[in-house]
């Protein structure tokens, strides 16, 4: 059995190498796709610039040069640590960093209501199956995955955030707050500046948007955990735990929902990609300074190096979240074989 | 005295049209929402087929009506002041917006075009866009699918054939789902056939795992091999057996994904980069009318119900179908309803779940 942490390692290396001829198709792709489809950007950044402007703009940015060239100096330049600029000269690698981890508090923050929501309702659809309970909770997930994420959060955001008196726009109310934001994850930073106003602030910003980015993936964890407490329930070891005379919510929680839990975590991988398209609804509503609103401005605005640079971004976030759900899976079931 | 009760022969197992119903039933009863699912999704079809088909038959009648009660672009005042359906909804009478009435069901916009009639025009193309793409995706990456799946032999040019098309697709499965449509759509310009290619685009991979994944499985049961032994040629098994298998599975998948395909449509619509302004299309007629929230909620929540009722209707249809189909909440439907239906082959992981495409 490979279960040292040498295997691990070497199954975290593999992975990990496997991602390079991803992420190199992802760049010539996005790459050639963008300049071929619109081969002079110049042109589509200002539709009314002279005649002599065009020419210096495609001279600064060299798309003058042939399509094979400009891609060989991409990779050259992305190699060396450099992102490239978008249609202002602004390099695009400090913005990407910089929403980067707002998009990822924004994840978490969503992926703590899912897990706790999404099992609890997981479990009383189990006990109660094929009754009422059970119909109620698959409706409700079902409802959010039937509700466009836009609508649920221009609902969340115009008519219910009133009614509750939260914020809605941006991750704070006075923006930039008075502390550094080393993190550039805004509770984070309000808690590292000792400011405990501007913790609640953040959280209170931060509560929308999450509820609506986990709603609408609710209903995977919720179906995970109930088709495999389903599976758990008939087997000999909770009948023997019944017998012992256990509380049945000890069973049901200590016995059964810990065993079920297995295979709930594998799915957490899968809604990674779920969660990074709806952050781009979510935060251009919610006005969240994620990578999200930016890959939305990217795209609209012809910013190609910024396009390439998102699609890199979630192309290995994808992949991370997969095999992180892979190493949890693997170390919480003996049976697997890191080799 | 009574002749011995004859006893009928056991049919022979197999795919007829009489148990392909009896299996459908069972599905149905198994689960009311699962019936409601598909009493939800037969209606969204009528009513489509209405809305196009009445029009061009009566057209060749020679007295071409519509079932559509207004012009969806007609821009007018004619706006019958009568008793509005919901009272408590004031009729805000700025612009020519109108609370809904007898006259106007779901009111008028801020520009007196009929919200109902926008709503009912717009189905059939949102219907039209989800079985669409969901078929153009079975098709391109289904059939990838199988060919990676089936001829993958080691040494044989399928290895390497089959090698290439997982990883072309794995650098399409990298993207997620809305930014490579938002480009696509973004690049290709503004009109049906660029949506549906962008939208195709980005949906065809799933197909590729889904159907690899599932012949896979497939071919290691032990039926396969006995039939190559039996002398069955190559292409017998893929059609006779490997094909009818993958059935099921697909199926459930593409049940589920059409609404998955109607709301990702609707997103892209939404944010104004699928279809010319004009066209009725639901996300879009969200966007028009958000800027009107929360005094004039109706206007958002006639479009965006519809979108939700059809979805639902899907996902309620494809989510039961799923639950009867897996082998792990089978047992517990048998002993809440004391229906087993036959066994299945389900799909094992290695496949995201279509709602986690969003």
């Amino acid at each position: 059995m490979g279960r040292s942490p040498i295997d691990l390692a070497y199954f975290i290396a593999v992975r990990l190498l496997e991602l390079i001829p991803v992420l190199l198709g992802v760049i010539l792709l996005t790459f050639f796709f963008t300049h071929i489809v619109v081969p002079d950007p110049c042109l589509a950044w200002n539709p009314r610039a002279k005649p002599d402007v065009i020419a210096a703009c495609r001279q600064f940015f060299g798309f003058n040069q042939p399509l094979y060239i400009q891609f060989e100096k991409y990779i050259i330049q992305l190699l060396r640590g450099n992102w490239g600029v978008d249609q202002n000269a602004v390099p695009v690698f400090p913005v990407i960093a910089a929403a980067l981890p707002e998009t990822v508090e924004l994840v978490l923050a969503s992926l703590l209501l899912m897990i706790i929501f999404g099992i609890l309702l997981g479990v009383i659809a189990a006990r109660y199956a094929g009754r009422w309970p059970d119909h109620l909770v698959r409706v409700f997930y079902l409802s959010g995955w039937a509700l466009p994420t836009y609508l649920a959060a221009i609902l969340l955001a115009i008519v219910v955030a009133p009614l509750v008196g939260l914020p809605t726009g941006g991750d704070f109310s006075v923006n930039p707050p008075p502390f550094p934001q080393p993190t550039h994850m805004s509770v984070l930073d309000a808690l590292l500046a000792g400011n405990l106003p501007f913790t609640l602030d953040a959280i209170e910003h931060l509560i929308l948007p999450a509820t609506a980015l986990a709603f609408l993936n609710l209903g995977i964890i919720t179906r995970m955990t109930r088709s495999s407490m389903l599976e758990v329930l008939p087997m000999d070891f909770v009948k023997s735990a019944r017998m012992k005379g256990l509380h049945e919510s000890t069973v049901v929680y200590r016995h059964v929902l810990r065993n079920s839990l297995i295979t709930t975590t594998t799915v957490l991988g899968f809604t990674s990609s779920g969660l990074l398209s709806g952050t781009i609804v979510v935060e251009e509503v919610f006005r969240w300074p994620g990578i999200g609103l930016y890959s939305y401005n990217a795209v609209i605005e012809y910013n190609f190096a910024g396009t390439i640079g998102i699609v890199i971004v979630f192309a290995i976030a994808v992949v991370v979240a997969n095999l992180l759900a892979d190493i949890v899976y693997g170390l919480i079931d003996p049976r697997v074989d890191w080799r | 005295m009574s002749a011995a009760p004859t006893v009928a022969p056991p049919r022979p197992a197999g795919l007829n049209w009489r148990d392909t119903v009896d299996e459908a039933i069972r599905t149905l009863r198994a689960n009311r929402l699962t019936a409601v699912g598909f009493l939800l999704v037969v209606f969204a079809v009528l009513l489509a087929l209405l809305v196009l088909g009445v029009p061009f038959v009566s057209g060749l009648l020679g007295h071409p009506t519509t079932i559509v009660p207004y012009n969806p672009n007609g821009l007018s005042d004619d706006r019958l002041q009568g008793p509005s359906w919901w009272p408590w909804l004031t009729d805000p009478g700025r612009w020519l917006t109108s609370a809904p009435n007898f006259s106007h069901l779901l009111g008028t916009d801020e520009l007196g075009q009929d919200v109902f009639s926008r709503v009912l025009v717009a189905l059939p193309l949102d219907l039209w866009i989800g079985i669409v793409i969901t078929g153009l995706a079975v098709i391109i990456g289904g059939g990838l699918g199988l060919v990676a799946g089936f001829w993958d032999a080691p040494g044989t040019v399928g290895r390497w054939v089959s090698a290439i098309i997982l990883r072309v697709t794995d650098v399409f499965l990298a993207f997620p789902t809305l930014v490579l449509a938002f480009a696509l759509a973004a690049i290709l310009g503004r009109n049906l056939n660029a949506t549906i290619a962008a939208l195709t685009i980005t949906w065809w991979p799933y197909y590729v795992r889904l159907i690899r994944g599932e012949v896979l499985a497939i071919k290691h049961q032990g039926y396969i091999p006995a039939a190559r032994i039996a002398g069955a040629s190559e292409l017998r098994i893929l059609a006779r057996h490997v094909l009818r298998n993958l059935l099921e599975p697909l199926t459930v998948y593409a049940t589920l994904d059409v609404g998955t395909v109607i709301v990702t449509f609707s997103t892209i619509s939404y944010f104004g980069i699928s279809l010319p302004e004009t066209t009725p299309e639901w996300g879009s007629m969200v966007f028009q009318y958000q800027s009107f929230l929360p005094t004039y909620l109706y206007l958002v929540l006639a479009p965006g119900l519809a979108i939700f009722v059809t979805v639902l209707g899907f996902s309620l249809l494809g989510d039961g179908m799923r639950d009867v189909l897996d082998p792990r909440t089978r047992r517990a439907y048998a002993r809440v309803k004391r229906e087993l239906p036959a066994p299945m082959v389900m799909p094992e992981g290695s496949v995201p779940d279509p709602s986690s495409r969003r």
